[in-house]
């Protein structure tokens, strides 16, 4: 995808570049949420991951992987969470097709 | 602290090249030794493994190891000055033909011995004793263990390292290391597989305990984390790989400063197998030797030029100050701290 730059990961702090308070206030929240509490930071790095996966986000992706082994994840747990994202992101595509059912149903004899 | 978030930096890009005396400084920090408690010895770059991250660039084929007439002014020195902890380190220890000697002696001294043992060593010819002769000399044993799955073990240490690794360990605990009220110790260090820097110390520590036990009935006492440094065999990895500017960039940008008074610089002096002294194993391999102004040899070793001695330091150290730090004892203290 050409319109990504793996290096635009790391200068994603120059978005305070306009709006420095939005930023700031946004870092405050997001460096709060990854603290340890009544999850731990080895949890809420594999949501980070699954949450990377179903967006799709490169950049998150990059980042959460290596968040994941920095909290002591390894491949096996790294890529339930995987699946658990896309099994959703199935599901949630699947239950749709009631939708389409209903519809269907709906204009048919 | 920016070790809490992935890849962010709350800094406009952070640089892959800061001089960490700058860095240092900027804090107002000076970094010298407080005391010399521990003299860690380096007996040669032969091993029986050539592991991907080695910082040491041993393996199998090298030649430099120390020899009885250098191991014999080791041995002087620790006399003299009454070592606290004699540190013995490699390649793998084991294969000097000075090794037993080495331990035999400090501990006759009195002093603590710790061997840092690869495992698979135990099955090189003239090694099925060892581990009898690691508990005849209550030696504190510190292990290689990257991972408690063959695969991410295998990747760092080579292929078929974890199944001998885990048939040492067994012995190990037969043996009565890392067993319950038997007072031998074993204790696993944790290099991470790769680019990143190791878990909190504690979280990975409980899970190697359970893993361990539960898939091999294997027991331990304690597990360090210690960060890849960018020296030799593991910066050949960060270059072929590309990781090289990210890797810095991470280390530089997770420094803390809270580590600097539990870096192991502070309290041990490290030689080489010819008996030239340094500030620790890293700067060994680097060549960058003690300060001009103090003695550079072993024989001439004075523990009180050496106690409050200036710390020669390089990009390197970056990998002992990153997030809850490295030193031959693990993490230094817990990121948040």
């Amino acid at each position: 995808m050409a319109y990504y730059e793996e290096d635009d990961l790391q200068r994603f702090s120059e978005i305070a570049k306009h709006r420095p308070d939005l930023f700031e206030k946004f870092m405050a929240w997001y460096q709060a949420c990854q603290e340890d509490g009544a999850l731990s930071r080895r949890e809420k790095a594999l949501i980070g991951l699954a949450v990377a996966h179903a967006l799709q986000c490169p950049y998150c992706i990059d980042a959460f992987s290596q968040s994941c082994l920095e909290a002591g994840s390894n491949m096996e747990q790294m890529t339930e969470a995987i699946h658990m994202a896309s099994a959703i992101r199935g599901g949630a595509a699947l239950i749709h097709g009631l939708q389409s059912h209903n519809s269907v149903n709906k204009i048919s004899m | 602290m920016s070790i809490a978030l992935p890849v962010i930096q709350t800094e406009f890009a952070v640089k892959a090249s800061v001089d960490f005396d700058q860095k240092l400084a900027t804090c107002g920090i000076e970094l010298r030794a407080s005391r010399v408690d521990t003299l860690q010895i380096n007996v040669g770059k032969l091993c029986n493994q050539a592991c991907k991250h080695c910082h040491v660039d041993a393996g199998p084929a090298r030649t430099e190891i120390m020899k009885r007439e250098t191991a014999q002014q080791v041995i002087d020195a620790i006399r003299k000055f009454r070592i606290t902890t004699v540190d013995i380190t490699g390649g793998a220890p084991e294969l000097n033909p000075s090794f037993r000697y080495l331990v035999r002696e400090s501990r006759r001294i009195g002093s603590n011995v710790i061997v840092r043992h690869n495992l698979t060593v135990m099955f090189e010819p003239g090694q099925q004793d060892l581990s009898q002769f690691f508990r005849e000399h209550a030696v504190e044993v510190v292990c290689s263990l990257p991972y408690f799955l063959e695969q991410q073990t295998d990747a760092q240490r080579g292929r078929g390292v974890f199944e001998k690794s885990i048939a040492a360990l067994r012995r190990l605990n037969a043996a009565g290391y890392g067993i319950e009220n038997t007072g031998l110790v074993l204790n696993l260090v944790y290099n991470p597989v790769g680019a990143f820097l190791p878990p909190a110390q504690e979280s990975i520590e409980a899970d190697f305990k359970r893993e361990l036990m539960n898939r091999f009935g294997i027991s331990f006492n304690r597990l360090f984390t210690i960060t890849n440094m960018p020296i030799k065999r593991f910066l050949d990895y960060l270059r072929r790989s590309g990781n090289e500017e990210r890797y810095m960039r991470k280390l530089v940008a997770a420094f803390n400063p809270a580590t600097i008074d539990g870096l192991m610089c502070r309290n041990l002096v490290s030689v080489d197998w010819t008996g030239r002294l340094y500030d620790c194993d890293f700067n060994q391999m680097l060549e960058l030797s003690v300060a001009p102004e103090l003695p550079q040899k072993i024989a001439d070793f004075d523990p009180e030029a050496f106690a409050r001695r200036r710390i020669m330091t390089g990009s390197h150290c970056f990998g002992c100050t990153a997030g809850a730090g490295s030193s031959c004892g693990g993490a230094i203290r817990e990121p948040n701290a």
